[in-house]
């Protein structure tokens, strides 16, 4: 103990070693890997294609005179073309699909997963442990394994809101993913928490599980809410295997899809289009996570998972 | 059937009350967990049996027009395509796994240790994780290409020799053998480059979330532990050989895990930056799978094709928990 005590006044002095300054190196050696092709994408969408054909690498100024070029955004949102059904850019068409089934499945994820989780942390329930294990079961079940019964489902589904099925509609973009397990994990790790005498006490006030639900055990979990919607948005923008099997038509493309359909397209000869359509992909989505990084690292590491 | 509950009800009124709060909780419980459980059961459970039936079927639109039986197996078994992705897919797990974790490790050992700005390294390094990977991938693909890309331009600055990255069917060992004038047996290729720049991109990708996940698993290491073999006269790398590794392979064990079946179901970044070429240098098992229903409309033959790869995962997912269970240490 008085070793212990003794030690940090001594040794927490600041002086220059080469252990920390190697630290150091290494570290901002992986920050830079890590940051780097961000950078190179954004100063990319910002050159003429005669300075990407030319390699030159940081074409101004001081060390050059070429100036931003900014219209290559524009021109990229041209480029990709126009949507006759809506009369909007292609490119909108596309945001606003990812947007829309990405905003729909967090609801629902939220939705499902804070009543699945309650009734697993909360409530008396014979048979809840072999549910759980079920539940458990199903991450175990590689997606590679389900995909192609599923994509044969979306053509059998009738769709309620018109004729043919629910291939190449929102329907299949969305209805697969409302639950995630993930999130059912993450809420109910931090449910649990909350006492159940703090349960028993409002049941004897008049309030019942739904009340309680709502308006006590939701607003003390706001961390957790945030960490499985800012989670699964990330997850749901990112997706681009099944939009790629159960759409047809440009009009239902969301915007990974249209990123790849561009880069095989147009990639070889419009680069800088092409790393201007990136950026407007990737640049709303890293600011976004600089204001809310907290949240993802707390959700990811206590879970640990992926869905 | 009701003058008995009424009895029951009569002699033990409290009782029956408590039991009929307890039926109305089951119930309402069961309200709340069935959303989740609909979907998951429709999406996620029936399609592993739906799966299993299309896969023995020669499957059209219209559904299962002749049933094969195990037809589909076999020719799976007997095509040669099928073992090159398990190949490949394996050279890429067996590759990018270790790749992967002893990075991360060392990146987390190190933000592990008094360092300012841990945070703002943690936030940097975790940033191609959450971007999408479309994006990031056509980035990569650009900084790979051959005759404008980033990586090319540097290489030719130092004087290295431009290669053709993504495009380049050859193994590695054949190359190095070339430059060096000695012919190396196809037996020995080794993995392509292609596959190896696939891999240095996921890399990219999955080091932070690992970092991220061994910087919480080191979190949990009691400090005291550390202090003590300081005072026992340990050094650094006692310290890190015979406490971190061994406290920590809880964590490294479920990453293990995570990213050896993450590597199987590898698929966005390979069908951006190769689609699965140049030939099939980089076709690994799920992207063969995606081709055959995408392209192909085999519908009943990739479903078989997917029993086989997930039989592979299982089946390595066993080992592992065999060999690799036994190795960690709980404290």
């Amino acid at each position: 103990m008085t070793v212990r005590s003794l030690q940090p006044a001594v040794t927490r002095v600041r002086r220059f070693s080469w252990t920390q300054a190697a630290i150091y190196a290494v570290l901002t050696l992986g920050a830079f890997v890590a940051v780097f092709p961000f950078f190179h994408m954004v100063a990319t969408s910002l050159k003429t294609y005669g300075s990407v054909i030319t390699g030159a690498f940081w074409p101004w100024f001081p060390f050059g005179d070429e100036a931003l070029q900014w219209q290559n955004y524009p021109e990229a949102i041209t480029t990709i073309g126009w949507d006759k059904e809506w009369n909007i850019y292609l490119f909108s068409r596309y945001a606003i699909n990812s947007i829309v089934v990405s905003l729909a499945i967090v609801a629902g994820v939220m939705i499902t997963s804070a009543f699945a989780a309650y009734a697993f942390a909360q409530m008396e329930i014979p048979g809840k442990n072999f549910l759980f294990l079920l539940l458990l079961a199903t991450i175990m079940i590689p997606s590679d394994l389900t995909i192609v019964p599923k994509a044969v489902m979306m053509y059998q589904f009738p769709n309620p809101f018109g004729t043919g099925s629910w291939y190449n509609t929102y329907l299949a973009l969305i209805i697969p993913f409302l639950a995630s397990v993930f999130g059912i994990f993450l809420l109910r790790q931090f449910f649990m928490q909350i006492p159940r005498d703090l349960f028993d006490a409002a049941f004897i006030d008049g309030c019942g599980h739904l009340r309680y639900l709502m308006t006590i055990v939701l607003p003390l979990s706001k961390p957790a809410l945030v960490s499985v919607a800012l989670i699964n948005f990330i997850w749901a923008w990112d997706s681009f295997k099944w939009p790629l099997l159960v759409t047809r038509d440009p009009q239902m493309r969301v915007l990974a899809i249209g990123l790849q359909q561009f880069l095989v397209q147009e990639g070889g000869t419009k680069v800088q289009l092409m790393m201007a359509f990136s950026s407007m992909v990737v640049v709303p989505v890293i600011i976004f996570y600089f204001f809310t990084q907290k949240y993802f690292t707390e959700g990811i590491t206590t879970t640990g998972i992926k869905g | 059937m009701t003058s008995q509950a009424t009895a029951v009800a009569q002699q033990r009124p409290f009782l029956t009350s408590r039991r009929l709060r307890k039926l109305r909780e089951a119930g309402l419980g069961y309200l709340f967990l069935l959303p989740a459980f609909v979907i998951l059961a429709i999406f996620e459970f029936w399609p592993v049996f739906y799966g299993a039936y299309i896969s023995t079927c020669n499957w059209t639109v219209r559904g299962c027009a002749r049933q094969l039986g195990l037809a589909n197996y076999a020719r799976a078994l007997s095509d040669p395509e099928m073992w090159h992705s398990l190949l490949v897919t394996a050279s890429y797990s067996i590759i990018s796994v270790p790749l992967q974790l002893g990075i991360s490790l060392l990146l987390a050992y190190l933000l592990f240790q008094q360092i300012r700005g841990k945070s703002l390294y943690r936030v940097l390094f975790f940033m191609p994780y959450i971007t999408a990977t479309v994006a990031s991938a056509s980035v990569w693909a650009f900084l790979y290409s051959p005759d404008r890309g980033l990586i090319n331009e540097v290489a030719k600055m130092l004087g290295l020799p431009q290669l053709r990255w993504l495009g380049e069917p050859r193994g590695i060992f054949t190359m190095i053998g070339e430059a060096m004038g000695v012919t190396v047996p196809a037996w020995l290729a080794g993995p392509s480059l292609a596959l190896l720049s696939i891999i240095l991109y996921t890399t990219w990708v999955f080091v932070g979330y690992d970092t991220v996940i061994f910087l919480a698993g080191l979190g949990n290491i009691p400090h005291e532990l550390y202090e003590a073999a300081k005072i026992d006269g340990a050094n650094g790398w006692q310290l890190f050989r015979w406490i971190t590794i061994p406290l920590l392979s809880p964590t490294t064990f479920f990453l293990l895990l995570y990213t050896v079946i993450g590597t199987f179901k590898a698929f966005n970044h390979i069908y951006v930056m190769t689609m699965g070429g140049p030939g099939d240098a980089t076709t690994t098992a799920s992207i063969l799978i995606f081709q055959q229903m995408y392209q192909y409309n085999r519908y009943g033959y990739s479903a078989a094709l997917s029993f086989i790869l997930f039989s592979v995962i299982l089946v390595i997912t066993i080992v592992q928990n065999r060999f690799a269970g036994r190795a960690v240490v709980y404290a």
